[in-house]
């Protein structure tokens, strides 16, 4: 084992295949999961494939590396041991031909016919810009048989403007019985992009995997690229940074409060938490320059300073939003109507939560405590000491409860943080032409969000930003079942996962 | 026996209606906009949608039946027919002897039954869904709904709408409980039925929760220019049962010529205070679960049943 350096304590570990399945099962006795799956094709370097893992053990990652064959590369399933690991396994073996020996479900996951099966467009030696003949592949379901089962369609084109998903539901009468989910329909093939990009460029890419995060998944890529170059960025810059997440998280928050009210037929909660979200955008935008933040989170430090007017319109809008928020927070607590749809809606019990790996908000509001905010407590959270806030009831109510407390606590964490800034740069240089491994781990607003990063001369030869959707999607599909169908839209949305993110 | 005005009132009633139905669903979105803290999409919004989607061509699924096509034209008629023999401006509507209060109910169940067999005419998941919650509703509103015009028949003996709102209109003020709960029952059936919140939402874009709008997904152009024109004349009419029953004051009696220059405006402005308080219903509630609609439309029924007790208890 080799530890990384940077801002999150890391290590890289080197394991033989044969040992992977019992590793797995080790780190899953002493309560670790799995974090993150991901291959590279190193042939042309004379090695074969290479299967990636990261573990959350104790407060750290483990990245554990398994050296495969470049003929028939395969390895032992891990989705028996850590459930969530099916879909990246899946995906894995759309994109590199790297399959898992074992796995229940042989079905493609990412490959929807764009390419055939036996071409793997991750693999070094096919082009960036292949193209295949689309064909239309047939995508077995998984029946449900019975008197008055029937399945309803749904997407991936929906009468909103939302992101691309196909849900299949199996129902009797109102009923869900079965929700099997199908993803990948915006499959843009980052990880092939990044490939072709230098450290400083793949930033820009890294923050736009999922636009809402923007500032998570850039921070997460600073960090690896920094581990790399052996760099710290300014304190000042980190300070900035975690500023910037918190107004990333409380900007989500009120989005997805406003629209749950909306799901539940309460319009006038769209139209309030809508203008508290604009104006939250909008100092974003007076402050630094960008409404979401893009960009600002850079590796080496922060893009821009913020400067005295910036921060005093961020303490104003704490206090606006603190009062605002405790008038609309006893609103929807006082609705009746309201809170007949949010309670007992969608409930993840929090056995199931921890079975299937379930984390970040999704995660907290059925009582799964995984917050890297608070462990490893990267820097600066490591001295602002974050309160988690957890719920175990697992329903609609407890997820929109976990939003209010959060948005509460990311108020508290914004005036601690300008308080206790320190002045200086905010950005030092990389030097030039860094080679090697890191890793990068923060908790964006929906989760954790990790980025495993490999250099040689300056250039990517492999990132992967892995969103907590991955984790998190599985979950709605067994929160649904029991429900009735037409809550199921309020339930999505009280997980409001990225399709983008776990599409890549 | 038709006398010259009663024509002239029935022609007069029927284009009002026609023309006005668009401007009520147009106010309505107006207020519940204007709560919203939203500038609104103004008030002629419902006759640009009609107007737009008459100029466009209609796009039909090539599995669909005569049914499917027929339908919008049915539901038109079918609400047609109900404004014509609800009482808006005057009661003196030759008209409305073709069809009582209990043919009324009836009309609109056959406008739902064209509506559910379009919507499963196409096999589309989605129609048949909210076809099949739209038979839920309607089972459970339709009840509720001829208590409550039973009710009024028995205090008016009679169970002609014309007849009913002249003999309520000339009636000595005087305060019948029976109606107080036959109106709050009316209020909920009326929510149901023209696919409000809380039953179901006219704004919404989430398929799964539909119950009307998912019927008519798959409808285009003219087609579904006629099913939002009969949207809004369902609205507008049950407006008019509700204000002609429950507040007929101003309502022109008999062949009087002079009467409709008060009751015009008097029924506007009984629509814009209906309109405003359907939007203020609308803003203030959330939608209910589906199956709570049963205990709503119960509870309906129960005020209206309680309404003829009352009637045949305290005011006979």
């Amino acid at each position: 084992m080799t530890a990384l350096p940077g801002a999150v304590p890391a290590w890289h570990a080197l394991a033989e295949s044969g040992r992977l399945p019992d590793l797995a099962r080790t780190i899953a006795d002493r309560g670790g999961r799995l974090a993150a799956l991901w291959g590279a094709d190193g042939r042309e370097r004379g090695a074969g494939f290479a299967l990636h893992a990261a573990f959350v053990v104790e407060a750290s990652l483990a990245w554990i590396e398994v050296a495969l064959p470049a003929e028939r590369p395969r390895y032992a399933d891990l989705s028996s041991t850590f459930p969530c690991a099916d879909r990246m396994q899946r995906a894995l073996r759309d994109l590199l031909g790297i399959e898992a020996e074992g796995a229940h479900d042989p079905r493609p996951w990412l490959r929807h016919g764009a390419w055939p099966a036996d071409a793997h467009p991750l693999r070094r030696d096919v082009p960036a810009d292949a193209t295949w003949p689309n064909q239309v592949e047939p995508y077995a379901f998984v029946p449900v048989e019975g008197d008055g089962v029937h399945e309803i369609p749904v997407g991936p084109v929906h009468a909103g403007i939302i992101e691309p998903g196909h849900f299949r539901f199996s129902i009797v009468g109102e009923k869900v019985l079965r929700l099997e989910q199908r993803l990948g329909y915006v499959h843009k093939g980052i990880d092939k992009r990044f490939e072709s990009m230098d450290v400083a460029a793949g930033a820009r890419l890294a923050g736009r995997v999922s636009g809402d995060s923007t500032v998570a998944s850039s921070w997460a890529y600073a960090m690896a690229a920094e581990s790399i170059a052996g760099v710290t960025p300014p304190t000042r810059a980190l300070w900035l940074r975690a500023l910037a997440l918190e107004r990333e998280r409380i900007a989500n928050h009120l989005g997805d409060l406003g629209y749950l009210g909306n799901d539940g037929g309460l319009a006038f909660g769209l139209a309030q938490f809508m203008r508290l979200k604009e104006d939250v955008l909008r100092v974003n935008a007076q402050a630094f320059g960008h409404r979401y933040l893009m960009d600002l989170v850079v590796p080496g430090g922060a893009a821009r300073d913020c400067d005295r007017a910036g921060i005093d319109a961020f303490l104003g809008q704490c206090t606006a939003l603190e009062r605002e928020l405790r008038v609309l927070r006893s609103i929807y607590d006082d609705h009746a109507g309201l809170q007949d749809r949010f309670l007992t809606c969608g409930i993840l019990s929090p056995d199931l939560a921890a079975k299937l790996g379930v984390i970040g908000l999704a995660g907290r509001a059925s009582g799964q405590p995984w917050d890297a905010r608070v462990a490893p407590a990267f820097e600066p959270y490591d001295r602002l000491a974050v309160a988690m806030k957890l719920a175990r009831a697992g329903d609609v109510a407890a997820r929109v409860t976990t939003r209010f407390e959060e948005i509460d606590e990311s108020i508290r964490l914004i005036r601690a943080i300008v308080e206790q800034m320190p002045g200086g740069p905010v950005r030092t240089s990389l030097p030039a032409a860094p080679g090697g491994r890191g890793l990068g781990w923060v908790e964006g607003w929906r989760g954790e969000i990790i980025v495993a990063l490999e250099c040689s001369g300056g250039r990517i030869r492999r990132c992967h930003v892995h969103d907590p959707s991955w984790q998190n999607w599985p979950a709605l599909e067994h929160a649904v079942i029991g429900n009735i169908v037409p809550d199921f839209p309020l339930i999505n949305k009280s997980f409001n996962l990225s399709y983008s993110g776990a599409d890549i | 026996m038709i006398s010259w005005s009663g024509v002239v009132a029935q022609v007069t009633e029927l284009a009002l209606a026609v023309l006005l139905a668009p401007l009520l669903t147009g106010w309505v979105n107006q207020c519940r906009a204007w709560l919203q803290n939203k500038s609104g999409p103004g008030l002629l919004r419902p006759y640009r949608t009609i107007r737009k989607l008459f100029a466009k061509d209609a796009v039909i699924a090539t599995n669909a039946s005569a049914v499917f096509r027929t339908a919008p034209y049915v539901v038109f008629a079918c609400m047609l027919v109900a404004a014509a023999i609800v009482p808006t401006l005057a009661t003196d509507l030759p008209f409305s002897i073709a069809a009582d209060a209990i043919a009324l109910v009836g009309i609109f169940a056959l406008a739902r039954v064209f509506i559910s067999l379009a919507a499963m005419d196409v096999g589309t998941a989605f129609g048949s869904l909210g076809a099949r919650r739209e038979m839920m509703i309607g089972f459970l509103a339709e009840p509720a709904l001829l208590m409550v015009l039973f009710t009024a028949s028995l205090i008016s003996q009679s169970t002609s709408l014309a007849t009913t709102v002249e003999r309520l209109a000339r009636m000595e003020f005087a305060i019948f409980p029976s109606l107080a709960f036959a109106g709050v029952a009316f209020t909920m059936v009326s929510l149901a039925e023209n696919a409000r919140i809380p039953v179901d939402n006219p704004a919404t874009h989430l398929e799964l929760t539909m119950i009307h709008e998912a019927m008519v997904l798959e409808y285009s152009a003219r087609h579904l220019a006629l099913i939002e024109w009969a949207a809004s004349l369902k609205l507008f009419v049950y407006s008019c049962i509700g204000i002609s029953i429950f507040f007929p004051f101003g309502i022109s009696q008999g062949g009087d010529p002079l009467g409709f220059a008060y009751a015009l405006p008097a029924l506007v402005f009984k629509l814009a205070v209906g309109g405003a308080l359907l939007a203020v219903i609308e803003t203030v509630s959330a939608k209910m679960r589906i199956f709570r609609a049963p205990e709503f439309l119960g509870t309906a029924f129960m005020l209206a049943v309680l309404a003829l007790l009352i009637h045949a208890l305290l005011e006979t």
